[in-house]
């Protein structure tokens, strides 16, 4: 492991400016290309980069069961109680002019796809990374 | 006028960068093994990028865009030699050697 030293610099320089790109891309979803999905799947594969690089173990520290299992629900939480809060609100599910609380349609509807994008990126960062870590092992516990 | 220089420019320099891209494309396809081949496809690649988004960046002047192109640019430029360097040596350390002249000649 130790010799690596060029890939383990590297990589270490470069996933913080991922991680950035990802929020950036899951930021501007609705803006420019790019998306909840497509954010999500780049900060996954920072942690992929990480859990590759430096060994299973180490990226397990960083990245442990339990926060990787509790992030894999979290985002699908987020999306469905927005859309719930819409009918609240008196629309329809996910219909986001209806949010409650806010007042303004337009602002409800850009927070709404806000949220939404939020909540698709955790979901399918947390699930790329605990698919990766589950494939990877050896051990059959 | 001033647009038909730097439209020029930037035409130089695309042909530049695709040119290096060719060059590259070509030394993939005839050079005799792995490590060559990544010699060729590391250095031609990354390069050829490089004048290739210059020309885009010529192109479109001081803005926005070109600050991300920058960014690629720098991005690339880091991570091609790298993942070259990855490669060859995971094939170095599963015991690939290099191609010789006398190993041909062995009828290998």
């Amino acid at each position: 492991m130790a010799e690596h030293v060029i890939i383990k610099t590297v990589s270490r320089l470069m996933i913080p400016f991922i991680q950035l790109f990802s929020l950036y891309v899951i930021a501007h979803g609705e803006l420019g290309p790019g998306g909840g999905f497509q954010g999500g799947v780049i900060l996954g594969a920072s942690f992929i980069l990480y859990a590759m690089v430096f060994g299973l173990e180490e990226g397990r520290k960083r990245i442990s069961r339990k926060a990787s299992d509790f992030f894999n629900p979290t985002g699908l939480f987020i999306y469905a109680v927005i859309g719930i809060f819409c009918i609240l609100g008196g629309g329809r599910y996910l219909e986001y002019d209806r949010l409650p609380l806010i007042g303004n349609e337009i602002l409800a509807s850009q927070l709404g796809i806000y949220g939404i994008e939020i909540g698709v990126g955790i979901t399918v960062s947390a699930v790329m990374t605990t698919l990766f870590f589950e494939m990877a092992r050896r051990d059959d516990d | 006028m001033e647009v038909e220089i730097r439209l020029i420019i930037a035409g130089i320099f695309l042909f530049l960068g695709c040119f290096l891209l060719l060059v590259a494309a070509i030394g993939v396809v005839r050079f005799p093994d792995f490590y060559t081949r990544m010699h060729a496809a590391g250095k031609g690649d990354t390069l050829g990028q490089l004048l290739v988004l210059l020309a885009l960046m010529i192109h479109e002047g001081l803005s926005l865009v070109s600050i991300k192109l920058l960014l690629i640019v720098a991005f690339i430029f880091v991570c091609n030699p790298t993942a070259t360097h990855a490669l060859a040596k995971a094939a170095y350390l599963s015991g690939l050697r290099p191609w010789t002249k006398e190993e041909k000649k062995d009828g290998n």
